[in-house]
């Protein structure tokens, strides 16, 4: 900044950008609050935080909400109905599918949380460093092209039939999947903030490469970035499910939604209970984060005010 | 278009190539030596180290890659450490009910998704295009296995329209051979249906807007006309490149669908041979589906340039 030398000159000057520097957060506030109204009015993306934010709640609270402890068996309440004790019915081995239901969300939404933010910083790093480097980026191009040409679930399936059933091993798999898709996206809006004047400006006054990618590319480009992880987040937890159901994702008497759907298909003629309660829990999650996304991505977009 | 065609078949080379090496290693990464899987619990330490300098398992990594790159380009993708047969002969044998099921999937989720998709186009902001976009997010937010799974429920356990699962050949009559795969297809179809619809209605839209459209209604040319060949032709493009991935997704899908209603095809052999450690058959059924996948969208490229005048231009 030019100094504050105790000159007058320089004390309007100051006063003046200090005065355009607040009227900049004003306007900026002022935007913010219009895109949040935008997306308060949207019932879609309403609803869809709503969803979201309540199984969240439900995850986090299961030891309080739930009456029953999700891997205690009672073989005398083997597959009973809904009743007021057992508000989802109990599964084959007379465990309480409510309690079940809850805790497999804390495994869904571990597993979509991660696998999003990882692959998304991961996708990150890898899509600036390709926009940087010619060499690099062919190579690392290649590389996501040819991971993305097996399709995801085939590559999760292998991944895990290689490392073994376990969740650490769902969320590296899942991360290795969705990295391809968020590199390239990175890639591409890199490369197109790179072009513009304001990024030529700051390498003519000095900056360094680290400086402009880290403080002025990466904040341009993170928007869409954001929205596609919440994508990933949904995708992660129909992946998860998916392989649980499989028999190859999270090992078994742990609670996943794919676990009780896997159990529950064996039943299929005596327990619908098995497989309507975590099957709605699991459809209604993937729906809110997909309706939040769509809600995110007009709130961040600033073309679409 | 000569020159198109050629510069696209090459760019398949680097893309294949990576596929390999990631099979290739996530193979390697298999604990235990594939010898000893082949030859059992009773094998000694001897027969082991002999099996493996056969099978060339003490060279290089480099070496073996290539190696098993040459014995696959002879039609050689192992032996099946299940049954001991060749893995080719066992992935053979388990083609038709998956291409049968994922043809069936692919006509569902065209003939629902494409008109269903130009009608929500045709008919923006009203009550049609509004159902069009809920079904469509349905159809996103719903995992084919889990709607598979309903459908079960519905139709086949309370209701007995399908049987619950199992395959019928088409030898044994093609209403059978349809019945069997009718649930299945549906569940398998849907979530592409509705991607399909999304990506139609707004390519539908998006032609709609353009000035050539505007200047043809102008002209007085009639709704169906300008609808059927002015604005479906020139968002073909966006069409076919949906059926082409489409047609990928199911055969991947059809991993979980088959499992789900026991249908023998690639998807279940998959499955199953995960739980029989038989990596070499899991290894032959990723490559195919890749491979295909790769082929695939070369067609979808090729065909741009058919429907497209523009893109052989670039």
């Amino acid at each position: 900044m030019l100094g504050t030398n105790g000159s007058e000159g320089a004390m309007t000057y100051t006063a003046a950008q200090n005065d355009l520097s607040l009227q900049k957060k004003k306007l900026a506030q002022e935007q913010f609050e219009i895109r949040l109204k935008k997306f308060t009015h949207n019932r879609a993306s309403v609803f869809g935080l709503a969803v979201v934010t309540l199984v969240i709640v439900l995850a986090v609270f299961a030891p309080l909400i739930a009456l029953h402890d999700p891997l205690a068996m009672n073989t005398a309440d083997r597959l009973k109905g809904i009743s007021a004790e057992h508000w989802f019915g109990t599964d084959n081995m007379g465990r309480d599918v409510f309690a079940r239901v809850l805790y497999g969300a804390r495994i869904s939404l571990t597993v979509g949380f991660t696998v999003g933010l990882v692959s998304g910083f991961l996708g990150l790093v890898i899509g600036l460093y390709a926009s940087t480097n010619k060499l690099a980026d062919n190579i690392l191009m290649r590389v996501c092209d040819g991971l993305k040409a097996i399709p995801s679930t085939l590559l999760a399936i292998t991944m895990m039939a290689v490392l073994g059933a376990d969740i650490k091993n769902v969320i590296i798999s899942l991360i290795v999947v969705n990295i391809p898709n968020m590199a390239r996206l990175a890639r591409s809006q890199a490369l197109v903030v790179k072009e513009q004047t304001y990024i030529e400006a700051m390498r003519c006054l000095g900056s360094s490469q680290k400086r402009i990618l880290w403080a002025h590319i990466v904040p341009n480009i993170l928007s869409p970035m954001i929205v596609q992880m919440t994508f990933v987040f949904a995708s992660a937890i129909i992946t998860e499910a998916a392989l649980s159901f499989l028999g190859a994702g999270v090992p078994a008497p742990a609670p996943s939604w794919g676990n009780i759907l896997k159990e529950g298909k064996d039943v299929i003629y005596t327990a619908w209970w098995m497989i309507l309660f975590p099957g709605v829990f699991t459809a209604l999650t993937v729906l809110g984060l997909n309706l939040l996304g769509d809600g995110v991505r007009d709130l961040m977009d600033p073309k679409s005010n | 278009m000569q020159k198109f065609i050629v510069r696209r078949l090459l760019s398949v080379i680097p893309v294949l190539f990576v596929v390999s090496v990631v099979i290739f290693t996530l193979l390697k990464m298999v604990p235990g030596s594939p010898a000893a899987t082949l030859l059992g619990d009773l094998a000694t330490a001897d027969d082991i180290a002999k099996l493996e300098e056969k099978m060339g398992l003490n060279r290089p990594l480099v070496e073996q890659y290539f190696i098993w790159i040459g014995n696959m380009f002879h039609g050689d993708f192992g032996i099946s450490t299940a049954g001991g047969e060749p893995v080719a002969s066992v992935v053979f044998s388990h083609v038709k009910p998956t291409i049968s099921l994922a043809l069936y999937a692919l006509i569902i989720a065209s003939v629902i998704a494409i008109p269903m998709g130009m009608l929500a186009a045709k008919n923006k902001g009203t009550g049609i295009d509004h159902g069009v976009t809920v079904l469509s997010l349905a159809g996103i937010s719903l995992p084919s296995f889990l709607f598979g799974l309903f459908l079960m429920l519905i139709f086949a356990v309370k209701l007995h329209f399908f049987p619950v699962s199992g395959y019928v050949e088409i030898s044994r009559g093609l209403w059978p051979h349809i019945k069997s795969l009718t649930l299945p297809a549906v569940a398998l179809g849907f979530m592409n249906a509705a991607l399909m619809m999304r990506m139609t209605r707004s390519a539908m839209l998006e032609v709609l807007g353009s000035d050539y459209i505007r200047m043809a209604k102008a002209k007085g040319v009639r709704n169906f006309v300008i609808t059927t060949k002015h604005a479906l032709r020139n968002s073909l493009v966006t069409i076919i490149t949906m059926i082409g991935q489409s047609a990928v997704q199911m055969l991947a899908g059809a991993a979980v669908i088959e499992s789900l209603f026991a249908i023998p095809g690639l998807g279940q052999l998959m499955v199953n041979s995960i739980g029989r450690r038989d990596y070499y058959v899991i290894q032959a059924i990723v490559l195919l589906i890749a491979l295909f996948n790769v082929l695939i969208n070369m067609l979808v490229d090729l065909l741009y340039g058919v429907a497209d005048p523009r893109v052989r231009a670039t």
